[in-house]
């Protein structure tokens, strides 16, 4: 609109033109928009490619070393963690030995991953008795069905809340027979 | 604005220069999300890749150690490969076929394998025929006498996979002393407040 009236009062003035001088200047805004474009993908792309990752690490494994001389924990220490089926969360604290009449069976209960499950009965057990060891459980094996098999997602799940909760003690374990039966016995799987 | 200008396409040329991008996978996984903010290392990086079908797939980041590794693993298989076979081999992010079939495999073009991929057995891993186990034994060899570095394991599992799986590979290379893992996962939240 401004270029259309500059016209107008050009031709009043009386006809004589003159060769418009032309800029040498370019606009190079949009090249470096572009440039600055380029250069953001590629940094952010560089600084995304490594992945992050989860440390584990298992006990070094005796093969000379007998049940006897393996660690035994206190009934009052041990907290066991099985991971269900469907993202469930069993649990029950001292030990389950069917064998002995003189251990009462353990009181199963269940609960799951969010922030008010399995988090907070680890925080309230770690008040209430110092030093708690946890031994985590996935099910797997023969005598599990299939379709009740623990999914690697829950393991990695329940590692990261030994993580949030500042648990020292854990081991992942492979779930014997007895806690299996109890588990059908109490028709949890 | 010269000087600025100049500068950025410095910095682009030099990002576009080192930007490597991945090769696609074989296998494409859906690792679970953790707090962990650890970052796996630069380079020597062994990935066993588990899908949710029970299959293992093998990987290493460095072309030699590839090749290195596809040749001790043949010798002790008394399969042999072709420098082609080899270098294509080398090129490769990951695979997942038993050592016997992957001559054929190495043969055909990337169009087809991409489309064998689905249907790819995995490693072995059972207790009979570990072959898992011999690629990530001399895959460590490889990278020890090449770069005279430790390797960094990492188990880049799906999701879905299930934990029997993933423990029978740990269980297998425990009884090769490798004790020290890392799992691969997804960056999640730190919650902020943890008590009641």
């Amino acid at each position: 609109m401004a270029e259309i009236q500059q016209k107008g009062g050009d031709s009043g003035k009386g006809g004589k033109q003159r060769a418009k001088k032309m800029s040498t200047k370019i606009d190079m805004t949009p090249m470096v928009d572009l440039a600055f474009l380029l250069l953001t993908f590629f940094m952010l792309t560089t600084t995304f490619a490594k992945p992050n990752v989860m440390q584990l690490t298992m006990p070094v494994k005796d093969k000379n070393l007998t049940d006897e001389e393996q660690t035994k924990i206190k009934a009052s220490q041990a907290v066991t963690i099985i991971l269900g089926p469907g993202n469930k969360v069993f649990y029950y604290f001292g030990l389950n030995e069917p064998n002995d009449k003189a251990t009462p069976q353990p009181d199963v209960k269940t609960t799951d991953f969010s922030a008010n499950g399995i988090r907070q009965v680890l925080l309230a057990r770690q008040k209430q008795e110092p030093a708690p060891i946890i031994l985590i459980m996935p099910l797997s094996g023969k005598a599990v069905p299939e379709d009740k098999q623990s999914k690697y997602k829950n393991m990695v799940d329940i590692l990261d809340e030994m993580n949030i909760t500042n648990q020292k003690k854990y081991a992942l374990v492979d779930i014997p027979k007895k806690d299996v039966d109890l588990l059908k016995k109490l028709n949890l799987i | 604005m010269t000087p600025m200008v100049d500068l950025a396409f410095l910095l682009v040329t030099f990002f576009m220069l080192t930007t490597q991008f991945r090769p696609e996978d074989a296998v494409v996984v859906d690792p679970p999300s953790s707090t962990s903010d650890l970052r796996a290392p630069e380079s020597d990086i062994l990935t066993l890749t588990i899908d949710s079908k029970k299959r293992v797939f093998f990987g290493y980041d460095k072309a030699p150690v590839m090749a290195a590794t596809l040749q001790a693993v043949g010798a002790k298989y008394n399969v042999s490969f072709t420098p082609a076979q080899i270098r294509q081999f080398s090129l490769m992010p990951n695979f997942g076929v038993p050592i016997q079939q992957l001559g054929s495999y190495l043969d055909k073009d990337n169009e087809q394998r991409k489309a064998l991929n689905p249907g790819l057995p995995g490693i072995p891993y059972d207790s009979l025929n570990n072959q898992m186990v011999t690629w990530v034994l001399e895959a460590r060899k490889a990278n020890a006498s090449l770069f005279k570095k430790p390797t960094y394991l990492a188990i880049k599992g799906d999701g879905d996979a299930d934990v029997a799986t993933v423990q029978e590979v740990i269980k297998d290379l425990q009884e090769n002393h490798i004790d020290r893992f890392n799992l691969v996962t997804s960056l999640e939240m730190k919650p902020t407040y943890v008590g009641k």
